[in-house]
């Protein structure tokens, strides 16, 4: 068990602390400017030294991404249900869907400034749309792979329609589901950074996507690092609070889990 | 016009010695699949209630489409299914038919009790009810200790087991199974046709088993049906002269070799 854990974890770690190590002796010995590219350590100083605004925007961040993404969860897995219930339905609005992936956010975020004002709903609105589109097509498709001789045996028992969606198809759906929202966790964080970039501008705690911008502005390339850094971290908290609740709901029956 | 699919018909009168299986009445059924390909060609047989009965044919015959218009789970193109009796008026039962697939085709998210209510859990049954039924039907099959288990933490047997077990919980009067034991190795498959045949004895349902092996229709089965190739239609209907008791060693004794000889035989002339 400990020897598994070390193999698994010392090649990232020892990777992480060469590259920083590279990057920390790169940047000393061409003597590179810290405004282009602050030294490791210099990013990790000003993260202590900012701990406790970064950690108020990353708060302020974390909830707009966690609005959108849970939106996002419960919206787009409805409407993947309800377009498993008719193949002309899904023909009709599918194509429409693929419209939330394809659109570039940075050009309509402006948009949603107008429609729900500048902070946090805005920032919220442009999280879900980013992430959306996953957990439709996940959904979607988790709902048509399920087992055919599994809908007949439900037929044949003269199951219901609301049965067959909670006893069968979502519980079976529930893998390509929590593939969906692990895609949308991570969107979600970056949905809202670019939503705050445009829409973020309000009162009170600024997000890291303002922060990024404001200590771009001054020149603070170690704050902005540490701020993206901080980004990143949130995302992948959010990915492994989605992975984690997976492999426990799937634990003892899919392989995915294991 | 001949009507389609299932249709009701009145009760009949001779039901097996238990009372508990139902008859089938196939009509000239046709079936013809989008495209073109006829899988069923004027089909007639008549199965009494209470009678274990063998498809048997080479692949693609339409053994498994005929199972499934049987369900009500395909419909024939020309000609009709009748139940005898209707599966509304059938005694005691709450779900008259049963399905056994190729595969044990289990729910993976559920331990092997919560499978084996299913069919009940489906048709409105209490949770305590269905429980006690399918523990029942469980320690019948032999996977009394396995109620707790994952499919994915059983045998390959098992998990067949597991499937059988959810189409007797119903205590189906008609039961349909398409080459259920054809993936396992010949030890298990042996095993669980032993318990199957020993079910039968003891439930009294009408069996219908589609198989590929001749041995295993031989040793199981009282009546024999052997269908052509595609489009299939019966070639030989053969009732087999073995005892109603079968044991293991049965499959060693000259009686059943010539069984199974003439039902090769009969294979090679009308089925290839």
């Amino acid at each position: 068990m400990r020897s598994v854990l070390l193999r698994s974890v010392l090649p990232p770690v020892a990777a992480l602390f060469a590259l920083l190590a590279l990057w920390e002796g790169g940047v000393r010995l061409l003597e590179v400017q810290a405004f282009l590219l602050p030294p490791p350590s210099a990013v990790f100083a000003s993260g202590v030294k900012d701990a406790s605004q970064l950690a108020a925007s990353a708060w302020v961040t974390a909830e707009a991404a966690l609005a959108g993404f849970g939106l996002s969860a419960l919206a787009g897995a409805l409407v993947a249900v309800l377009l498993s219930s008719s193949r002309l339905l899904e023909r009709a609005l599918y194509p429409y869907t693929l419209f939330l992936q394809t659109v570039p956010i940075v050009a309509i975020a402006p948009l949603l400034v107008l429609w729900f004002g500048p902070g946090q709903r805005a920032v919220a609105a442009s999280a879900f749309i980013v992430s959306v589109f996953p957990v439709i097509a996940n959904t979607l498709s988790g709902i048509r792979s399920v087992d055919p001789a599994l809908r007949d045996l439900f037929r044949l028992y003269g199951a219901r329609r609301l049965a067959t969606l909670l006893k069968l198809e979502l519980p079976s759906a529930l893998p390509h589901i929590f593939t969906g929202l692990r895609i949308a966790s991570g969107l979600a964080v970056i949905g809202a950074i670019v939503g705050e970039f445009v829409a973020g501008f309000s009162e009170g705690t600024a997000g890291l996507g303002i922060l990024v911008l404001a200590s771009y502005r001054q020149l603070r390339t170690d704050l902005m690092f540490a701020a993206v850094l901080c980004a990143a971290g949130l995302g992948i908290v959010l990915f492994g609070a989605v992975s984690l609740a997976g492999a426990r709901l799937l634990r003892r029956w899919h392989p995915s889990a294991s | 016009m001949p009507s389609l699919g299932h249709e009701p018909a009145p009760p009949a009168a001779n039901l097996s010695p238990t009372g508990s299986g139902i008859g089938v009445r196939v009509e000239q059924v046709h079936r013809v699949f989008p495209g073109g390909v006829a899988a069923l060609e004027g089909v007639e047989l008549e199965i009494s209630p209470g009678a274990f009965v063998a498809l048997v044919g080479p692949s693609g015959c339409g053994k498994s489409t005929l199972l499934r218009i049987i369900a009500g789970l395909d419909s024939a193109t020309r000609g009709r299914v009748v139940l005898t009796p209707a599966p509304g008026e059938a005694r005691g039962s709450r779900a008259p038919i049963a399905y056994v697939f190729q595969d044990a085709h289990l729910l993976p998210w559920r331990s092997v009790l919560d499978n084996a209510a299913l069919p009940l859990e489906l048709s409105g049954v209490s949770r305590p009810e269905r429980r006690a039924a399918a523990r029942e039907v469980l320690a019948q099959v032999g996977l009394g200790d396995f109620t707790a288990r994952y499919p994915a933490e059983l045998s390959g047997g098992m998990r067949m087991r597991v499937s059988l077990a959810r189409a007797l919980v119903t205590r189906p009067r008609l039961l349909l199974m398409d080459e259920p034991f054809g993936a396992l190795d010949e030890l298990t498959r042996g095993r669980l046709d032993e318990q199957l045949r020993a079910l039968w004895h003891q439930l009294g349902m009408t069996v219908l088993f589609v198989t590929h092996s001749l041995s295993e229709a031989a040793w199981l089965a009282e009546r024999i049906l052997l269908f052509s190739p595609r489009p299939g239609r019966v070639v030989l209907d053969r009732t087999l002269e073995l005892p109603r008791q079968r044991t293991a060693a049965l499959r060693l004794e000259p009686a059943f070799a010539r069984e199974v000889m003439a039902l090769s035989e009969a294979l090679e002339r009308g089925g290839a």
